[in-house]
């Protein structure tokens, strides 16, 4: 056991030191603060560009002074039409805006610009879409009160009558949380799988390897080095998380939309801490495998392709759980939470979106643990024998041929 | 005493080692030899319990050798290896604390080690920048560093040049009188002669000669005589008692059966002209070996 931790910490150590783990993590808390802040980053950027923003309009009155005061930057142009084309393409206004009676006496806009930047065009079109509708009251006799009356939004509720069901609002919440717990899952998946494999041929590749597990046995050799590379990813986690609280207070705006949607103001604790045991189960199922795989091959150029197997998993799983998101209780969904690979991001998909009764909940488990159990009972096997093989044949022939090395016949 | 008793491994239908009994005694030197495939290094597997034999048993003082004793067996494996990323003395240590050593000894024995190897200032490099054959003096220090009962070297002596390997023969000669029992192979015969006390020829995963050296020289029965003359001598070819012929600059070597049978070849140079040397000698282990394999394996 005392030498579990002598590789654990040897294999954190290093990792922590590492120059790829400090340009990773140094990338990542950047893009976090980044991210965390963009508001105030666009607004630093687009800062000036947003006051410039000028319509010109011509319009006969009352039409133009209504237009003029509810369309930012609108500002009636004295001049012919053709006068003020020119001065858009000069770059003195975004835009110019036409109004002429249409169909019925009606006013019908023409909205000439440089570039089509969405949001003018539908400012300028809600505008004139409002002063249409006042002149079609007028015309019609229709009370300033009766059209306000008309245009207000219906009260509208939803209610589930199911007990402890989630609301509309809960569930959009969920989605959010999964969809960023089922991200980081996945991201952590490749990214240490990866790095485990890689770790586990270099030792054999620079042939370290029989030292080692003449010193220590195989076994012990791998899951010390996946406990450690698992070490290594949670403070990883832990420092971006850190870095994400920061930023969230750097901005201090109540308004921060992804942060309200997650509803990380007021976190939902249950499902972080379904995050996190799926995490660390699937964390384990995964590691075991990028393990096993590498130790399959015995150069480092091998180990990505030879990891290819696996990211073709986490990808399939992660298509699952996304589709799970909108349809959690779908029969082929229920199905896939229930194979191992796929458990942690379908399974907790559902937990997060649907109403996942207790012993399904407690028999992913089971089947999560099931399945580390028993990858890490073959894994071991494949693993001692795989280490101390050197041929560079098909994964499939390397798996018999490392199984049989470490039988006794 | 470490003992192989009837050790076989077949990897599938290919036997690696067949039916292989030896006994290694303590504080000895044991000296495996064989050509490539030989079944060496799968031997040394075996004992180590990086692979499990398919029968037989392997015993160590009685019990078996497994990883709660591994801080008293020290390995060098025939294939070298380091952390090439990884400073000497850091990797040392790692190496070292595998082994149950805490971090103090094993920077007290790593300091004597490189002083002894005269490579203090490499303590601070990273591997890569050593060359091969220092590479390999670290390599020897990982293995000897926890002062094992056990020290099991795959071909310690190749690649490395002749004043690197005299230092290497004395470290070795010196841990064995301090009580470490040693196994070794080689392909190089003369290393076994210098150094064994007892020795094994495997030879297709069967061992084909095994005992104390003195012994087997003894029980081979034949003599080496080593003739150089100043006139041609291959006309001893067709003498009776000469059993193997084989011509050297300026002479030949025969090979006779007993002692007396060298009188024979004495007379037969008489007054052919003026003979530098003849010397009646112990065979080599070469002779031994193409004696019982029936070809030279190197």
């Amino acid at each position: 056991m005392n030498k579990f931790f002598v590789i654990l910490s040897h294999t954190y150590t290093n990792r922590i030191k590492s120059k790829a783990f400090i340009i990773t993590t140094a990338l990542m808390v950047a893009a976090i603060l980044l991210m965390t802040n963009i508001q105030t980053v666009m607004e630093v950027f687009q800062g000036d560009e947003d006051e410039k923003s000028s319509v010109a309009l011509i319009a006969d009155e009352p039409e133009a002074s209504a237009l003029a005061a509810s369309i930012p930057g609108g500002e009636i142009y004295e001049g012919e039409a053709e006068d003020a084309k020119k001065s858009v393409r000069d770059g003195k206004f975004d835009g110019l805006l036409v109004v002429e009676k249409g169909e019925a006496g009606l006013p019908a806009g023409h909205y000439y610009t440089d570039e089509f930047t969405s949001s003018t065009d539908q400012e300028v079109r809600q505008a004139l879409q409002q002063v249409k509708m006042n002149a079609a009251a007028r015309q019609q006799n229709i009370s300033g009160e009766a059209l306000a009356e008309i245009s207000t939004p219906v009260e509208f509720e939803t209610t589930a009558l199911e007990e402890g069901a989630k609301s509309e609002e809960e569930l959009n919440q969920a989605r959010v949380i999964v969809y960023i717990m089922l991200f980081v899952m996945y991201l952590a998946v490749i990214m240490y799988g990866n790095i485990i494999a890689t770790e586990v041929t270099t030792e054999k590749s620079s042939r370290v390897m029989e030292i080692l597990i003449s010193s220590v046995s195989p076994v012990t050799q791998m899951f010390g080095k996946i406990t450690g590379v698992a070490l290594v990813g949670l403070s990883q986690f832990g420092i971006f998380i850190l870095s994400g609280i920061v930023g969230i207070r750097m901005s201090d705006s109540s308004e921060n939309s992804l942060i309200q949607m997650a509803g990380l103001s007021n976190p939902d604790w249950g499902i972080i801490t379904y995050a996190v045991i799926y995490f660390l189960l699937g964390y384990f199922l995964y590691a075991t495998l990028a393990a096993v795989l590498g130790s399959l091959v015995s150069r480092v150029e091998d180990a990505q392709q030879t990891v290819t197997p696996m990211m073709m998993l986490v990808v399939v799983a992660f298509f699952f759980a996304i589709s799970a998101l909108s349809n959690p209780n779908a029969f082929y969904i229920a199905a896939a939470s229930y194979i191992p690979f796929f458990t942690p991001f379908v399974m907790f998909t559902r937990i997060g979106v649907g109403e996942m009764p207790v012993w399904e909940v407690v028999l992913s488990f089971g089947v999560l643990v099931g399945a580390i159990i028993l990858l890490g009972v073959i894994g071991a096997r494949i693993y001692r024998g795989g280490v101390l093989m050197y041929s560079s044949s098909s994964l499939w022939k390397n798996t018999k041929e490392a199984l049989q090395l470490s039988k006794k016949e | 005493m470490l003992k192989l008793d009837n050790v076989t491994k077949k990897f599938g239908s290919f036997v690696a080692v067949d039916s292989l009994s030896i006994e290694i005694p303590e504080k000895q030197m044991f000296g495996f030899l064989g050509g490539n495939g030989a079944g060496k290094t799968t031997t040394f597997r075996m004992i180590l319990g990086l692979l499990d034999q398919t029968e037989g048993e392997i015993s160590w003082n009685e019990g078996g050798i497994g990883y709660d004793q591994s801080h008293l067996v020290g390995y060098l494996p025939e294939e070298r290896g380091l952390y090439p990323k990884l400073k000497v003395e850091d990797q040392l240590v790692y190496l070292a604390k595998l082994r149950g050593m805490n971090k103090q000894d094993a920077r007290g024995e790593i300091n004597y080690w490189l002083e002894r190897f005269k490579v203090p200032d490499y303590r601070t490099k990273k591997v890569e920048e050593l060359s091969k054959g220092n590479q390999q003096k670290i390599q020897f220090i990982s293995a000897v560093l926890h002062k094992p009962k056990l020290l099991i070297l795959d071909e310690p002596f190749t690649g490395l040049d002749p004043v690197n390997v005299e230092m290497l023969k004395e470290a070795v000669k010196e841990l064995k009188e301090k009580g470490t029992s040693i196994v070794f192979s080689s392909h190089r015969m003369e290393h076994v002669e210098e150094l064994c006390e007892s020795l094994c020829i495997m030879h297709k995963g069967a061992p084909v000669v095994h005992g104390k050296l003195k012994e087997i020289k003894r029980s081979f029965g034949k003599k080496n005589v080593q003739i150089e003359a100043d006139f041609d001598v291959s006309f001893l070819k067709e003498e009776e008692v000469v059993l193997h012929y084989k011509a050297v600059p300026e002479g030949a070597t025969c090979q006779i059966h007993k002692e007396e049978d060298a009188q024979v070849l004495f007379e037969a140079l008489q007054g052919k002209g003026f003979v530098r040397k003849f010397e009646v000698e112990e065979p080599s282990l070469e002779d031994i070996f193409i004696e019982k394999v029936g070809e030279s394996y190197e």
